[in-house]
């Protein structure tokens, strides 16, 4: 058997791979992401010359390569159409929308048009929910693409305007859509940079880190963990380099908050991961962002170097001994990789499988060194708390869910979008701040696919970390997905389901096993061919899920799909 | 004494060292947590989740090859919980892998009365079986992702790095580079692979060849003529310089 030897110049990937090899691992996926874009995709000869080059065994890049859904090992087509079919964008013709695209070009899903010109892809969310249903066209977000008409916004993809951001409480929202996002001097003259120039010059990272936990602010990822804790942790583990993270793989569906407050005020997630890495003594950081976000990546990769240019990164920061930088990393295609540890591993150059905790990251992180992670939003807060004071920031919000929170309403309202409130509103305050459902209610998703569901009689309740809690709901990452009589619940359960099967990582079993099996059991009963039996093998696989998985994922995956059998059990009787 | 601790486990009381899994602590109080992933002389993962546990307090299940004993704490092994934890992720096993060379997990299949049957018509991992060198056959249709095999190709071992994991989720597998055939990987036939292989997705030739019946003289014309002088050109040789 010959095949054909893919052609690709040496020059240009030895400016790729160019003074990489002491880097070792970590070099890895930025390297295959280069050079997919140099050369189109990755062929057995140009993965083989970056293993020597980088000194990576050619299996385990195998491996990495097979992990990751945005690298490709077979010819693609040049502009890859990535259609979203996740739950909210399924929802109003996402599906519908694929097929038109592949019937347009005459193709099948993920196989190139025979001008190599295009591929079309069904992919999980986009993060785009506000838009849907949504597409990515190249590297352009594209807004409410029409089946109809697959035609106008493939060969012109028209890039998807911002979104709505708004709400009663503008804090961390204040300067998305108000200024040009990568203009410094603007965010500079509204108070911008002012919280970091007082910490470094005036305050010990002790202070940073007590104010910290004088708010309150707990993790804004979905796990709500205690933001000002993790950063003692981190500081006060031993050793002499430590990292700060910041985490953008956002890809919980339902959920685009992080991408609002990265197109919208970039130099805030900056100035958050500077004050942060102040905190915990960390000279340098990453901001890992999720492939499916190339706009953001844009924006934030030219606010990072206006940042750069102004002294707020480098050595000696503006004279005050403190010296920092950051690296932007980009996501390849994988949910797991929110998973803090699975990010790590991805930043580190491997696949992206979660890690067992203990030990945690706060003292074993990335490249094994004492690392505090934190979600997009979690730092924009912190900033907040730092420039206007702990005491302006529990004024709002309860004693145990202090502050302001993003949330992201999308599905059947009237305007979709991210709303910044205080924590404490019901949820009815907040549906109707996004103009109110359209249609009659039937359900509310609460905290994205690893969430839980909310019935109609359940719209009083506080938008609260513990109130939700006791509600046995989650506020998980902000999701509120609206869904209502006339939407196929079961169809939305499908589309959960899958995702999950999709998103399984494979490391461990009853994730691995569990969320193929859930998909076909709910499958079964979408088609009304559920057999005797299903309900409680359906409760079972939850449980194992939900009890005995690895990390997060896995104990989440079916928390969404067995609260709905809770609720509606009619949908699932046997 | 300052290095051991005190827990529960089943009732018993059990001393051990500091940084005991509650795998090994609970085997000094005689009791046996059923295993898969877990190997004496790889690296543990905690994958298979068969050995979880419950821990008073602790939200969850923990994967007793993994997680340490702790002081004071009171461990249940074959709670309820447990019980329906481990049949469930058996039953799924069964249902999607060839168990038929695994007599260890139909031992625990019938103690915990796994019904398999539950997950029928499922989809399930049936690869062709892979005869592609001399030495071993690759039948992973049985194999159930215990990662032991790439564990000892690469650092738990031999340092070899032939093989590595292909696909995610449902559909990971054993893989090689671009799919290659063994000889043309970085494999020395150190033959460590299918020693750990619990399930007999992984098999030397000859013992392959033996089971189907082929005389012994047969065997040495497959095994060894029809191999001869193929020899991996990738990677690293010592008599081309390292």
């Amino acid at each position: 058997m010959t095949t054909k030897t893919h052609v690709f110049d040496r020059e240009t990937l030895n400016a790729i791979v160019d003074g990489q090899s002491e880097s070792g691992r970590t070099a890895l996926i930025p390297a295959l992401l280069e050079a997919q874009r140099a050369f189109g995709y990755l062929s057995e000869e140009l993965v083989e010359q970056i293993g020597q080059d980088l000194r990576v065994p050619l299996a385990e890049i195998h491996g990495v390569i097979e992990f990751y859904s945005m690298l490709y090992r077979r010819p693609v087509g040049e502009t890859i159409i990535r259609v979203c079919t996740s739950p909210m964008c399924a929802m109003v013709g996402g599906e519908e929308a694929c097929t038109a695209a592949c019937d347009h070009l005459g193709v099948e899903r993920d196989v190139p048009s025979q001008d190599g010109r295009f591929m079309v892809e069904a992919v999980e969310c986009l993060g785009l929910c506000d838009h849907a249903p949504a597409a990515l066209v190249g590297d352009t977000p594209v807004a409410g693409i029409d089946p109809r008409e697959p035609a106008s916004w493939i060969a012109s993809p028209e890039e998807a305007p911002p979104g709505v951001v708004d709400g009663d409480l503008r804090w961390l929202t204040a300067r998305c859509g108000v200024i040009d996002p990568t203009d410094l001097a603007a965010y500079e003259r509204l108070g911008g940079f002012q919280a970091l120039k007082d910490a470094i010059k005036d305050l010990q990272p002790e202070d940073v880190v007590e104010t910290i936990k004088k708010s309150g602010l707990v993790g804004r990822g979905g796990a709500a963990f205690p933001t000002g804790l993790k950063w003692e942790y981190t500081a006060a583990a031993p050793g002499e380099t430590r990292y700060i993270v910041c985490n953008a793989d956002e890809s919980e569906p339902g959920t685009f908050k992080d991408r609002a407050l990265m197109e919208g005020d970039p130099f805030s997630v900056i100035e958050g991961i500077l004050l942060a890495g102040y905190a915990i003594g960390a000279k340098s950081g990453y901001l890992y962002i999720r492939g499916e976000y190339p706009r953001a990546r844009r924006i934030l990769s030219e606010a990072i170097g206006r940042v750069r240019d102004a002294g707020y990164l480098g050595e000696n920061i503006l004279g005050t001994g403190f010296t920092f930088d950051l690296e932007i990393r980009s996501g390849v295609g994988a949910y797991i990789c929110g998973e803090e540890t699975a990010l790590f591993e991805s930043i580190e150059g491997k696949r992206g499988f979660p890690r067992l905790k203990p030990p945690f990251p706060t003292t074993h992180g990335l490249f094994g060194k004492p690392t505090a992670i934190n979600n997009v939003e979690t730092l924009c807060t912190a900033t907040w708390i730092l420039a206007n004071g702990v005491k302006a920031y529990r004024a709002k919000g309860t004693e145990k869910s202090p502050g302001s929170k993003l949330f992201c309403l999308s599905g059947d309202v009237e305007r979709p979008g991210v709303y910044e409130v205080a924590f404490g509103v019901q949820l009815q305050e907040l549906i109707d701040m996004a103009g109110g459902v359209t249609g009659d209610l039937q359900a509310v998703l609460l905290g994205g696919a690893a969430g839980a569901f909310a019935t109609p009689a359940e719209l009083h309740l506080p938008m609260t970390f513990e109130d939700l809690q006791a509600a046995g709901l989650s506020l998980g990452s902000g999701v509120v997905t609206v869904i209502n009589q006339e939407r196929d619940l079961m169809q939305f359960l499908v589309s959960l389901a899958h995702f999950f099967a999709h998103e399984s990582c494979g490391k461990c079993f009853p994730c691995q096993l569990g969320t193929q099996r859930q998909l076909e059991i709910v499958g079964r009963f979408a088609e009304g061919e559920a057999k005797k039996g299903d309900r409680e093998a359906l409760d079972d696989v939850g449980f194992a899920m939900t009890n005995a998985s690895l990390c997060g994922l896995g104990m989440t995956a079916g928390t969404a799909i067995l609260s709905a059998v809770k609720k509606w059990p009619e949908l699932m009787a046997d | 004494m300052e290095d051991s601790i005190s827990l529960t486990i089943d009732g018993t009381e059990v001393n051990v060292e500091r940084g005991t899994t509650i795998l090994k602590a609970a085997e000094a109080a005689g009791i046996e947590i059923p295993v898969l992933c877990y190997f004496a002389h790889t690296t543990a993962n905690g994958l298979c989740r068969l050995c979880v546990v419950e821990t008073e307090g602790v939200r969850g299940m923990q994967a007793a090859c993994v997680a340490e004993a702790s002081e004071g704490s009171v461990v249940h092994t074959d709670s309820p919980g447990v019980q329906s934890a481990r049949k469930t992720i058996l039953e799924m096993l069964a249902s999607t892998v060839d168990l038929s060379e695994a007599p260890e997990l139909h031992k625990l299949m019938q103690r915990y009365d796994a019904q398999p049957k539950r997950f029928e018509g499922g989809k399930r991992r049936q690869p062709e079986m892979i005869d592609d060198n001399p030495m071993y056959i690759r039948d992973y249709a049985k194999c159930v992702m215990c990662w032991r095999c790439v564990q000892v190709c690469a650092a738990d071992a031999q340092y070899t790095y032939a093989i590595d994991f292909s696909g995610r989720g449902f559909n990971s597998s054993i893989g090689t580079f671009f799919d290659k055939p063994i000889p043309q990987t970085t494999c020395v036939f150190c033959g460590q692979c299918v020693g750990v292989c619990p399930t007999g997705a992984l098999k030397g030739k000859r013992e392959f060849l033996f089971e189907q019946g082929v005389a012994p003289e047969d065997i040495f014309q497959v095994t060894r003529r029809n191999g001869k002088n193929q020899r991996s050109l990738k990677g690293p040789h010592l008599d081309r310089g390292g």
